[in-house]
């Protein structure tokens, strides 16, 4: 009944013109970036952040989301027709997608990966809202030292499935707690780190960082090569774009896979919806009754991975929402929006901001089915996007980034700080460090440490009260997780899984 | 040459180890524990020690396997991009005196002819095309403010 109530207010909020056409905008712009390959939703939403500052903050939201879960529906596109994914996410739909576009399906293989992640993504919001707050409910029992043990497994988790090299993501990490303590301690009024600069005593603002790895790292990357992809043609007509009857009953246990698995996998701190369209994608073809039509173009093969992708976004959001631990860099993004437009993510979040928790949740809805609308007869429209030459995106992502953290302080330091920041991002790249834990630990080092030095006053300096029931187990798995790679075994299937992503 | 000194691991690491070093040292000028509980200096003394370990650890890494993973970027493309960062540094640098849409300008001419070696014509509307774009959506219709150099 409280369900009922929740999401017919949802909608009251979600199909108010202002809400709907944020939702219009988001999905159109999340469908424009997934299309185009090396642009992705964290830098795009980076960069439209400081943006929404002006914006009524649910509208914010539904649009920061829509592009989140549009840029999914969008990067099938770029895989199917080019064999490049648009979003990393959608390299698994390379393998059957592109070639059944290649012996003349491409119609089909589009619009069996907008049917396939309407499903999945319909399924991951009906799941988000069914299991967020009774989840929020039962994390209210947790005080500080349970907070600080669930974001040191969150943070264990993104490591642990961040790259190859576990050293280096957790040095990306500890880079992003340092720039997390920067500025003035709350607790004793110590300036940390301020290299006595005064625009550096509030810190530096995680929008900064955030545009200056994601968005400026990722243009002076592109920069290195040119590297032209023949595009094949996208069929035209609605006919041509339909799945047939059979297609439809052959992908019947994709679509669950996809649904439950994506969702599953959501949930999970770091593994994110690239591991989870690999693994729906493996159980589909290890339960196929025909595994050898696998990799030759096998519609499931579109289907699991494009739905798994999909259905993730609404697992992702549960931990966000409701304990405050974003699992990924985009939602990390999503998790700094909140707490800048005012926002607690946590336990008592749908409680305290029932209008943006269910308002966003309605939009999703809809969201989903205008994503649909739009992939199946406008999908010709998106593909000509890849018409555009990198040049134009690369200098429009450059003016955009400045004018989005230039917005937010008026500040030329910040600028510098934006340049330096994109200079780390590419060395990052070059050099192998995960940009997501580094990000993680910024947005998580100021609640971490706040955590930490709680629990730590309630004992009056005892550390056995991290040692409490739920704690221990937390932090005793966070520990076994960055133990388990020193076998040699277990650390081959980690890096197999992380190879798979890359 | 030693193989080692040629990755980008090694000298990653030592940086990062330097960085360890002064968070370390930094923290260290802070209260560890007081009268209440943690100070300051708590958090950030356990994780530069962890840093500095940890960077050490990728070094004696890289020294003992200096031909072990990590792939090999080609100079012409480092070049590249580095020219490209090059050039968005120029642009921040300028924008104090040119403002916004002059320095954007020049920034965008320099990605299309010089980057993308596409023709002047093209260069030089993309440019003028961009910066008035930019100039009317953000500082017109949206109202954000743009950097402003001496003259607009």
């Amino acid at each position: 009944m409280e369900l009922m109530a929740g999401l017919l207010h949802g909608f009251q909020v979600a199909l108010t013109p202002a809400a709907l056409m944020m939702c219009v905008v988001g999905v159109v712009l999340g469908t424009i970036i997934g299309v185009m390959p090396g642009l992705g939703p964290s830098a795009t939403i980076a960069m439209l952040l400081p943006l929404t500052f002006k914006l009524e903050p649910t509208g914010a939201m539904i649009m920061l989301a829509g592009i989140y879960y549009g840029a999914k529906y969008g990067g099938s596109t770029t895989s199917i027709l080019l064999n490049v994914p648009g979003e990393s996410s959608s390299v698994v739909t390379c393998i059957d997608g592109y070639q059944m576009a290649r012996k003349g399906r491409a119609g089909p293989a589009l619009g069996m990966a907008a049917i396939a992640s309407f499903i999945a993504g319909t399924f991951g919001v009906v799941a988000l809202m069914l299991v967020a707050p009774p989840l929020a409910r039962l994390s209210l029992a947790f005080s500080a030292p349970e907070y600080f043990a669930l974001m040191v497994l969150g943070l264990a988790m993104v490591v642990l499935l961040a790259g190859e090299s576990l050293t280096k993501a957790l040095l990306a990490m500890f880079v992003g707690l340092w720039i997390a303590t920067m500025g003035t301690d709350l607790f004793s009024a110590t300036s940390r780190f301020t290299f006595d600069r005064v625009e550096l005593l509030g810190g530096i603002d995680f929008i900064i960082v955030a545009i200056g790895v994601f968005a400026i790292g990722e243009v002076i990357g592109n920069m290195e090569a040119e590297k032209p992809a023949e595009m094949l043609p996208v069929p035209k007509g609605w006919r041509n774009l339909m799945p047939t009857w059979d297609d439809m009953k052959r992908c019947r246990f994709a679509f669950a896979n996809g649904s439950v698995v994506g969702f599953l996998i959501g949930i999970l701190p770091g593994a994110g919806s690239t591991i989870a369209s690999f693994m729906s994608y493996g159980i589909e073809k290890g339960f196929s009754k025909h595994p050898e039509e696998f990799g030759h173009g096998a519609i499931e093969g579109v289907a699991a991975p494009e739905g798994a992708n999909n259905a993730e976004t609404g697992g992702a959001l549960v931990p966000l929402l409701t304990l405050g631990i974003p699992g990924s860099g985009t939602t990390a993004i999503l998790l700094a929006a909140l707490i800048l437009w005012g926002f607690k993510p946590g336990p008592l979040f749908i409680q305290a901001s029932p209008q943006l928790f269910w308002g966003l949740v309605a939009s999703m809805y809809i969201g989903n089915v205008l994503l649909l609308i739009l992939n199946l007869p406008l999908v010709a429209v998106f593909a000509q996007l890849l018409r555009i030459p990198g040049y134009m995106m690369s200098s429009l992502i450059l003016g955009v980034s400045i004018v989005g953290v230039y917005s937010v302080s008026s500040s030329m330091f910040h600028l510098w700080l934006l340049a330096a920041f994109g200079l780390l991002g590419y060395l990052m790249r070059k050099l192998d460090y995960p940009s997501a834990p580094l990000v993680l630990g910024l947005v998580l080092g100021d609640s971490m440490e706040k955590a930490l030095r709680q629990s730590l006053m309630m004992s009056q300096g005892d550390i056995s009260i991290l040692f409490r029931p739920i704690p221990s187990v937390l932090l005793a798995f966070a520990a076994l997780l960055l133990v388990v790679p020193l076998f040699k075994k277990f650390n081959a299937v980690r890096v197999q899984v992380i190879d798979k992503e890359a | 040459m030693s193989a080692f000194l040629r990755r980008g691991d090694f000298w990653s690491g030592l940086a990062l180890a330097v960085l360890g070093t002064y968070i370390v040292s930094e923290a260290r000028g802070w209260i560890y524990m007081g009268e209440d509980g943690p100070g300051p200096g708590f958090f950030p003394l356990w994780y530069g020690g962890a840093m500095i370990v940890l960077s050490l650890l990728l070094v004696a890494g890289t020294v003992a396997k200096p031909g072990a993973a990590g792939r090999r970027t080609s100079r012409p493309e480092l070049l590249r991009a580095l020219l490209c960062w090059g050039a968005f540094v120029a642009c921040v640098a300028l924008m104090n005196v040119l403002g916004f849409a002059l320095a954007y300008a020049m920034l965008t001419w320099f990605i299309v002819a010089v980057m993308a070696r596409r023709p002047q014509r093209i260069a030089l509307a993309v440019a003028v095309g961009g910066a008035i774009l930019f100039y009317l959506l953000f500082d017109v219709a949206l109202d954000v403010g743009l950097p402003r150099g001496i003259w607009f």
